[in-house]
């Protein structure tokens, strides 16, 4: 595929880029039961717990814009009332419910319309389009905020669109609780050019702004073999795809069948997993990018044999990180435990802050929430006993 | 007409029990969300069903349309269903 015109040039004399004065982190802990922050100090030893914030909502995403380091979004439902999102433009001191929260379209008296779920996944946009937001849901939808998250709207042909509604397939060929649209992709270069992912339904790419998509399945294994035709993108389930902010040409994909890498202008994903070791497989749910070397990535492995146990391999669980693109991978598992703990950690809970050295976190749906601030040298605990963990992410103010 | 308020909304009345007019459920809906915007659609999903552990009762008795007639001097009752972990 050839590259889009109107993208400019990658900074293609390194694969790195200078880290920024260190700033204090704060980490947004998503919870099927509430949200909590993390402040850390400046040394990111110690955290401070703030919370929690919607005791009882199920909150699958808890986000800090970026652009003013001010404004929270959190993707919320309980267990009996619909789906919305709140807002706080004081970091959490205050919370407002949107005023149009995603919802798709109102279909014709006596057909089946789809009605979201939950909002599962929240990505800012990018600096130069400062109040625009998008959202993606379960089941899969994709909508835009042009105003900072208060009113959402449809967005793209993805949510009435014949071909991809086949694609999406059913609430039955979706993840346990619900097919997803997730990993909304803005190239920083170019609001325009962006990428989704859809658990089950593949991972799609526009240059238009969402008019139109083009598949990107090229070298990806499909669900169980099987013989199916792995061109279809309803065999296809992206668990999380990555784009490198310091070589947005590069994105790296944590797959059901693997971890994959893909280096545009090429089409086609390149099965890094396999350089893991047999024992351990290349199985998993969160992909996570070094902010400033497009070549170290970190990925957490679980068992994905038998009956998708999708726990820590053998009970020790361990992050796994490469420093060359996926051509070999440590195991970094000093401080966690050494046996007997059967992790699990999903999509949105593991990520990297931008300090230097780079701080990973990650957070297990049995409530705890973990650390290595030294550069993948050594795993502390910074809180437990929380609840099952669906989001974490590391922000700087 | 009264309306009672289950725990889980009151963050939007404060109170459980509200008064909304209309001559319909949903026009008691629209007239609630008016009063507390964002309320209607914690209940009721875009495509105008009731949401599936939300339960509307009208004197007693649950109603499961949205075009279901009121009049002034009926008691609508909002629940969360028995479902809860």
């Amino acid at each position: 595929m050839a590259r889009n015109s109107k993208i400019p040039a990658v900074r293609k004399q390194s694969r790195t880029t200078r880290a920024q004065p260190k700033r204090r982190v704060v980490v947004l802990v998503a919870t099927r039961k509430g949200a909590w922050l993390y402040h850390g100090d400046a040394a990111s030893k110690t955290w401070r717990a703030d919370g929690p914030h919607f005791l009882g909502h199920v909150i699958s995403h808890l986000m800090l814009d970026p652009r003013d380091r001010r404004t929270l979004l959190a993707a919320a439902k309980t267990g009996h009332l619909g789906p919305t999102v709140f807002r706080s433009t004081d970091l959490g001191r205050s919370w407002k419910e949107a005023a149009r929260p995603p919802a798709f379209a109102k279909v014709a008296d006596g057909t089946a319309g789809r009605a979201v779920d939950h909002t599962f996944w929240l990505t800012p946009g990018p600096a130069s389009e400062p109040d625009v937001w998008y959202a993606g849901t379960s089941p899969q939808g994709l909508f835009r905020s042009t105003d900072g998250g208060v009113t959402w709207e449809p967005f793209s042909i993805i949510n009435d669109d014949p071909q991809f509604r086949e694609w999406m397939g059913t609430v039955q060929d979706g993840t346990p609780d619900g097919p997803k649209l997730h990993s909304i992709i803005v190239d920083p270069r170019d609001p325009a050019h962006m990428y989704i992912a859809m658990s089950g339904g593949g991972v799609h790419e526009s240059m238009d702004g969402g008019q139109t998509w083009k598949t990107l399945l090229k070298g990806l294994d499909v669900v169980e073999g099987f013989g199916f035709d792995a061109s279809k993108p309803t065999f296809h389930d992206p668990h999380c795809v990555r784009i490198c902010p310091s070589d947005p040409e590069r994105l790296y994909q944590q797959n059901h069948c693997g971890i994959y890498r893909l280096d545009r202008p090429s089409d086609t994903w390149l099965r890094i997993g396999k350089n893991m070791p047999k024992r351990v497989g290349d199985i998993g749910f969160p992909m996570v990018v070094h902010p400033r070397d497009a070549d170290s990535a970190w990925v957490f492995p679980m068992d994905g044999t038998s009956v998708w146990p999708r726990t820590s391999p053998d009970g020790k669980p361990a992050v796994y990180g490469t420093r060359n693109g996926g051509k070999t991978w440590q195991r970094l598992d000093a401080g966690l435990p050494e046996k007997q703990a059967w992790w699990t950690v999903k999509r949105q809970a593991m990520t990297a802050d931008a300090a230097n050295p780079v701080g990973l976190y990650f957070g297990t749906t049995s409530g705890e929430l973990w650390m290595s601030r030294d550069a993948e040298r050594r795993w502390a605990c910074i809180a437990q006993h929380l609840p099952e963990i669906y989001a974490v992410e590391a922000a700087e103010l | 007409m009264k309306v009672l308020i289950p725990s889980a909304l009151r963050s939007y009345t404060e109170h459980g029990e509200a008064e909304a007019s209309g001559a319909t459920l949903a026009a008691v809906l629209a007239d609630l969300d008016r009063l507390y915007p964002g309320i209607r659609f914690r209940m009721i999903d875009e495509q105008e069903r009731i949401r599936r552990h939300i339960r509307i009762f009208v004197n007693g008795g649950q109603v499961r349309e949205l075009s279901q007639p009121l009049a002034t001097n009926d008691e609508v009752v909002i629940v969360q269903a028995l479902s809860g972990g």
